[in-house]
């Protein structure tokens, strides 16, 4: 083991860091942003659902590597295809879980939202989508930590984050580099998970444990 | 968009040892040896915990640990161990099939209710008669769903695994890129996918055919309504 590589390439090694948890948040933004409102869609217009399921199903069976080629025809080398790919796969995640979610809120609460004079959108945003929130943040968990352990594929077609060590370390075979990735991504993956279970608390003061 | 139509139809991508039957055969063995030595290991321990009701802890921080590994990184490791072998590659694949088998047969067991336990129970059956007649069959849309789950994401690794060169399918996406061959590379991503879906729709009626109960969830991210300690 090469250890004094670590010590001058610490430079390195943080650039990788920080580009795998911009390119991390970008996705898991991106897939939000798209998600909930086409889970909310999901659940008001029930019929939509069985297609968008089986389209995001279908989407998520294509591996990884594949996707991301399939990607670069149309958004070009580099960060953007890895970035699209990966909230692809996160938002079947959340999609699911959100319309679960909905699904999980009971319909006298929703009836007393009702009686209460809360009109539909007020009602969402304040009753029905707070009360998902439990079972969203146990999808955006488990979304969190396979898009930052999937980020490193990415450096096979040429995108930053710590996949770059793994490349570089097997290039000049360096297995120090390779573990440094490997253990610099778990653990990125754990702090995520660990914030995002926090901030889960935070909004739902209600319910006490967060699976 | 014409150069992956004129790489998929040439005729010398349907031949030879290079050629895509030749490498859907590489990659459909490899992920086949992987996903049954999984099954043979993680399915005697996750049937063995989830009846034991023990082991919740260990098991759902095996899920996360291994949710968050890096497979490219993982890949390259074992490689070094053996460069002229497969060997090593393929025992990563296992590694990354066991944690779904053995999670979903775990939580397929534990979700098994109460009263289908107690009436084995109080027909005289022992506890490993009840696993296997009672709780086995209930838990089967559960345990084939982390097969299936084993399976893909078996098939995605193998893909990448081309990279420290293993054949297979992987081997188009790689070569491909490093010639900068639109075609190939497209192509060989088409292929993979369609490879992906069929195995994913083989497991989904295979899923119908013997598990009772349709509403089963199909992968484990599904919250389930029974086991929650053992949820992700």
């Amino acid at each position: 083991m090469n250890w004094g590589w670590l010590r001058h390439n610490i430079d390195t090694v943080l650039a990788a860091l920080r580009e795998h948890v911009q390119i991390s948040f970008a996705a898991l933004v991106l897939a939000v942003v798209v998600a909930v409102p086409l889970a909310v869609c999901a659940h008001r217009w029930r019929h939509a659902w069985p297609p968008i399921l089986i389209v995001t199903q279908l989407l998520y069976t294509i591996p990884s590597l594949a996707m991301f080629v399939l990607l670069i025809d149309i958004f070009g080398l580099g960060e953007r295809p890895v970035i699209i790919a990966l909230a692809i796969y996160a938002l079947v995640i959340l999609t699911r879980n959100t319309v679960e979610g909905l699904r999980s809120v009971p319909p006298d609460v929703v009836d007393a939202a009702l009686a209460m004079g809360y009109r539909s959108t007020a009602r969402l945003l304040r009753v029905e989508l707070r009360l998902a929130l439990p079972v969203i943040i146990a999808g955006l968990r488990v979304a969190t930590v396979s898009t930052i352990s999937l980020v490193s594929v990415g450096a096979l077609i040429g995108s930053g984050g710590l996949g770059q060590l793994f490349i570089q370390g097997f290039q000049i075979d360096n297995p120090i580099e390779v573990w440094t990735g490997i253990l610099l991504t778990i653990l990125l993956a754990l702090v995520a998970d660990l914030l995002i279970v926090g901030l889960g608390r935070l909004f739902t003061p209600w319910a006490r444990a967060v699976t | 968009m014409s150069a992956t139509i004129d790489w998929l139809t040439s005729s010398a991508q349907w031949s030879g040892p290079d050629g895509i039957p030749a490498r859907v055969y590489q990659h459909v063995g490899y992920s086949a040896v992987a996903v049954s030595v999984a099954t043979l290991i993680a399915l005697p321990v996750g049937l063995t915990v989830g009846h034991r009701r023990r082991g919740a802890f260990a098991t759902s921080a095996l899920a996360n640990a291994s949710r968050a590994l890096p497979t490219l990184g993982l890949v390259i490791l074992v490689f070094r161990l053996a460069p002229l072998s497969i060997w090593p590659v393929i025992a990563a694949l296992v590694v990354i099939a066991v944690p779904p088998i053995l999670l979903n047969a775990e939580a397929g067991i534990r979700a098994v209710h109460t009263d289908a336990r107690e009436a084995a129970r109080a027909m005289g059956m022992t506890g490993s008669q009840a696993l296997w007649r009672v709780e086995l069959p209930i838990a089967m849309p559960v345990i084939l769903a982390g097969l299936r789950s084993a399976a893909g994401q078996v098939i995605a690794t193998a893909t990448i695994a081309a990279y420290v060169g293993l054949g297979g399918l992987g081997r188009f996406l790689i070569d491909g890129y490093a010639a900068r061959d639109v075609g190939e590379i497209t192509g060989g991503a088409i292929v993979i996918a369609v490879l992906a879906i069929t195995v994913e729709g083989a497991f989904a009626l295979l899923q119908r055919r013997l598990g009772r109960d349709r509403s089963a969830p199909s992968s484990l991210f599904l919250p389930t309504p029974q086991p929650k300690e053992s949820q992700p």
